[in-house]
């Protein structure tokens, strides 16, 4: 197993946000954690990576338990972690953004350049000297996945990577996605979209509340229309 | 014409050393959002280290490597405070920094002292630049113009540093998203710590070149550090070319205003800044701060009135009090006339900071104008002490009504610096305009009407007046007025949108406590018979922060307990040891890092934590996991 997540619970002040949250991710996976907004996925993921102070609960990576290390920490063991918001360097460069992203080579995950991420992203290719505040929001999000990468993660967390980019854009992002599952490396992506959750991931875990509701193949989950409808339909 | 010439370049070479301190404090404010009050200190720290380092080593190589490694030694003296010190504290709310790193300032101050005496030094000059130029036929000493090929060389340097290597790419980075840094796998810990340190050692090398050109003593930390406030303040804080173009701008004002308006020389600079903040609140080089971080208001635990039995027990305290003069000697009762009336000076602060959310560095301007109210009525108009107290806080009233008016439009840092800015043109009119307020030599004899002139009857008058003004103060919390400045402070933008003028309730806020703190300084006047430029000073600013944070920010009422403690161990360090900075420095950086809710706020969070316990056995597991990590924080 790449990441085991047991018993997580989150607290936001006396705000009790996640509630006994377990998921796993295998290596070489795309797994999908999907659910309604607010139901509980970004706090997931700053939770795993240690942005949320509050928490408890086992994160197992790579046979290891992180919970306790500082962000930087687990970020450096080689779980990489893409926000929802962006949160990219407008002041810096797309060159400059993914220098601070770098960190060496790891021997388990791909190794990624500058060079080989413009491959991935050929928009941002063009835009080397340009700042991170003049881009479009697509490029911008490219320019988030891009610089997680540079940290050689061999698994990555994805925030809602498709949200609010227009479907050409989004096309582009299943791909990119594909591509870095075919790399090896693992990913744990959350989506509110259940179609573009379709084109990319292999299993899926749906949250609501902050408690895991269903946990299985997207095969079987198109067998249980009454979960989709209650958990994801709008 | 010539003369303007060599005015100009004596300006440019003074912008050199603050264009350096000034940048690094930029630096550290940029990344750690530490206002870096001991920024002076490490200046002053790094002329006595390059004095005595180029008196030790010889020849060219000496002096140089001298004024290099002193940089260097203190910029490791830095980073020692970083780690020891401030890592405890990025978390506390910023005021709790700049106070820390105020007790260091405080420490630094008598520790040259014992190292390297009271007396001013004079270093070695430069070699290689020990003569003068011809300019237009008047003299430029050559050393003049090595400062001012420095400024720009540096200003290169730093730009080269920041764009070209992966350190000064993380730096901006970390300026604009510290956690974003920190998530994509850098160590925060020790990127703040060489920031930290980097900043220092451009403090201290501004403090080393200037050996050869002005003697070092131990007050030139606090010199310094109001002109770099005000460079920062004006070219933008986090703007490194903006702290170079506001350093040639202030210096210039120095070298310029000098010359056309030598009485209000000081002000010139002041007035500048107060415009530019005015028309851009950021800096002219500045951005605007996304979220400025909120002082007081983190506590969970709402405000409320107090209970019948709180008013009991505040009422035998208040008799207590009063009863001190039938068994206190003269000397007890002059020393409690003067925390009973420092406690209203804090209350009136603390009124302002924690209901209003202003924290301001400049509150003793008010207080000093309300003791030079009194005094220049009774001295220049012979009026009698009922009107002169009465009248005599109109002043601090009008002070504040001016002040507060452009104040109140900014926020956070630059509303501190904005005040302490304000402050120091209260006190220069003061320290300069000799004829109207005798300068530094003050105004003297100012004495009570006969009906209170036994220090027993004093005191009590300023008990009750006191008392009165602090119930007032707390009624205001909890008026219709009070809601609305703290649903202001909570959320300026909600808060309009429910048709509460926020900038106007601030402004009426300012304007009260100003008036309170007016009065305090009109009983000072006459408790001291005197009144001196120093109670408009930073010093006594800083005081008043210290009570109320000592006290408790997050509280209604903690400031007087603050005034009290803090007051009566001042008076007592004084009498007992020739060093009290030293130790009201350390004791200062202790209560910051120990106790950072002050100690009304720690006993209230212990009555708090005992209720809970009570309840804790009833609730179920989740709450009650929730709960302890709560408490855990």
């Amino acid at each position: 197993m790449k990441l085991a997540v047991a018993e997580l619970n989150s607290f936001y002040g006396q705000a009790h946000i996640l509630f006994d949250v377990g998921l796993e991710v295998g290596a070489g996976e795309v797994v999908a954690l999907l659910g309604r907004n607010g139901a509980g996925k970004s706090t997931t993921f700053r939770s795993i990576v240690g942005l949320v102070a509050q928490r408890s609960g086992r994160i197992v990576f790579e046979g290891e338990d992180v919970s306790a290390r500082p962000t930087h920490a687990i970020v450096r063991a080689g779980l990489g972690y893409v926000p929802e918001e962006r949160r990219i360097f407008t002041e810096l460069t797309v060159d400059e953004n993914l220098e601070v992203g770098r960190q060496p080579p790891r021997r388990n995950a791909p190794h990624w350049t500058p060079d080989k991420l413009f491959t991935l992203f050929p928009n941002l290719g063009e835009m080397r000297r340009r700042n991170g505040g003049h881009m479009s929001g697509g490029e911008q999000q490219m320019l988030t996945i891009a610089r997680t990468l540079m940290g050689n993660p061999s698994l990555i967390l994805l925030d809602e990577p498709s949200e609010g980019l227009s479907p050409k854009i989004v096309e582009q992002m299943a791909n990119a996605i594909l591509t870095m599952k075919r790399e090896g490396v693992s990913i744990l992506v959350s989506e509110q979209n259940l179609h573009f959750a379709r084109l990319i991931s292999d299993r899926a875990y749906i949250i609501e509340r902050g408690r895991v509701r269903f946990s299985g193949s997207i095969a079987e989950l198109d067998a249980r229309p009454d979960i989709r409808d209650s958990f994801l339909a709008v | 014409m010539s003369f303007y010439v060599v005015q100009f370049l004596t300006g440019l070479a003074s912008a050199a050393s603050l264009f350096l301190v000034a940048s690094g404090l930029s630096i550290i404010f940029g990344v750690t959002r530490i206002v870096n009050f001991a920024h002076g200190a490490f200046y002053m720290l790094g002329a006595y280290m390059a004095f005595t380092l180029t008196e030790r080593l010889s020849g060219t190589v000496g002096f140089w490597g001298g004024i290099v490694l002193a940089a260097l030694a203190v910029a490791a003296v830095g980073a020692a405070v970083e780690m020891i010190l401030l890592r405890r504290i990025y978390k506390s709310p910023e005021l709790f920094q700049l106070l820390a790193t105020f007790g260091l300032t405080l420490m630094v101050e008598d520790l040259v002292v014992i190292l390297w005496g009271p007396d001013d030094l004079l270093g070695r000059r430069a070699p290689g630049f020990r003569g003068a130029i011809d300019v237009f036929g008047q003299n430029l000493p050559s050393y003049d113009l090595f400062l001012i090929v420095i400024g720009p060389v540096v200003l290169g340097a730093l730009w080269l540093l920041f764009h070209r290597t992966r350190w000064g790419v993380l730096v901006r980075a970390a300026t604009q998203d510290r956690d974003m840094v920190a998530a994509l796998g850098v160590n925060q810990k020790w990127l703040f710590t060489s920031v930290f340190a980097a900043g220092v050692f451009l403090a201290a090398l501004g403090g080393a070149l200037q050996i050869p050109r002005d003697a070092v003593n131990h007050t030139m930390d606090l010199r310094i550090i109001v002109d770099v406030f005000v460079v920062v303040v004006i070219g933008g804080l986090g703007s490194i070319t903006g702290a170079f173009a506001a350093a040639v701008l202030v210096s210039e004002l120095n070298a310029f205003g000098i010359l056309v308006f030598p009485k209000i020389s000081i002000i010139l600079v002041f007035l500048v800044m107060a415009a530019v903040l005015i028309v851009r609140p950021w800096g002219l080089f500045g951005k605007a701060e996304t979220a400025p971080r909120r002082t007081p208001g983190s506590a969970v635990r709402p405000w409320r009135p107090l209970t019948f039995a709180e008013r009991v027990a505040v009422a035998l305290v208040f008799a207590a009090a009063a009863s001190l003069p039938l068994f206190g000697g003269n000397y007890a009762i002059s020393v409690a006339t003067e925390i009973v009336i420092f406690a209203l000076f804090a209350a009136s602060l603390h009124f302002l900071m924690s209901a209003g959310g202003l924290a301001s560095f400049g509150h003793a301007a008010y207080f000093g104008l309300g003791s030079y109210g009194v005094a220049l009525l009774a001295k220049l108009a012979g009026a009698p002490m009922l009107v002169c107290l009465l009248a005599g806080p109109l002043l601090g009233l009008a002070g504040a009504v001016v002040f507060g008016f452009f104040a109140v439009r900014l926020s956070g840092v630059y509303f501190a610096m904005l005040t302490l800015a304000f402050a120091q043109i209260a006190w220069s009119v003061a320290f300069q305009w000799v004829e109207v307020t005798g300068g530094d030599n003050g105004l003297l004899g100012i004495w009570p009407a006969r009906l209170v002139a036994t220090p027993a009857r004093f005191y009590w008058l300023s008990l009750a007046i006191s008392a009165a003004l602090v119930v007032a103060l707390r009624v205001m919390v909890f008026s219709p007025f009070g809601y609305a400045l703290r649903a202001t402070r909570d959320s300026a933008l909600r808060g309009e949108a429910i048709g509460i003028d926020g900038k106007r309730v601030q402004w009426i806020a300012f304007v009260i406590a100003g008036t309170i703190a007016a009065v305090a300084g009109a009983l000072f006047a006459y408790l001291k018979g005197s009144v001196f430029p120093d109670s408009l000073g930073i010093s006594l600013s800083v005081d008043g922060l210290v009570m109320v944070l000592l006290g408790g920010v997050e509280t209604v009422s903690g400031a007087i307990v603050g005034a009290i403690v803090y007051k009566a161990l001042n008076i007592w360090l004084v009498s007992q040891t020739e060093l009290s900075k030293l130790v009201l420095g350390g004791l200062i950086i202790v209560l910051v890092v120990a106790f950072p809710r002050g100690i009304v706020g720690m006993a209230e969070l212990v009555v708090d934590r005992l209720r809970r316990r009570a309840q804790l056995s009833a609730s179920p597991p989740s709450a009650a996991l929730a709960q302890d990590i709560e408490s855990a924080k």
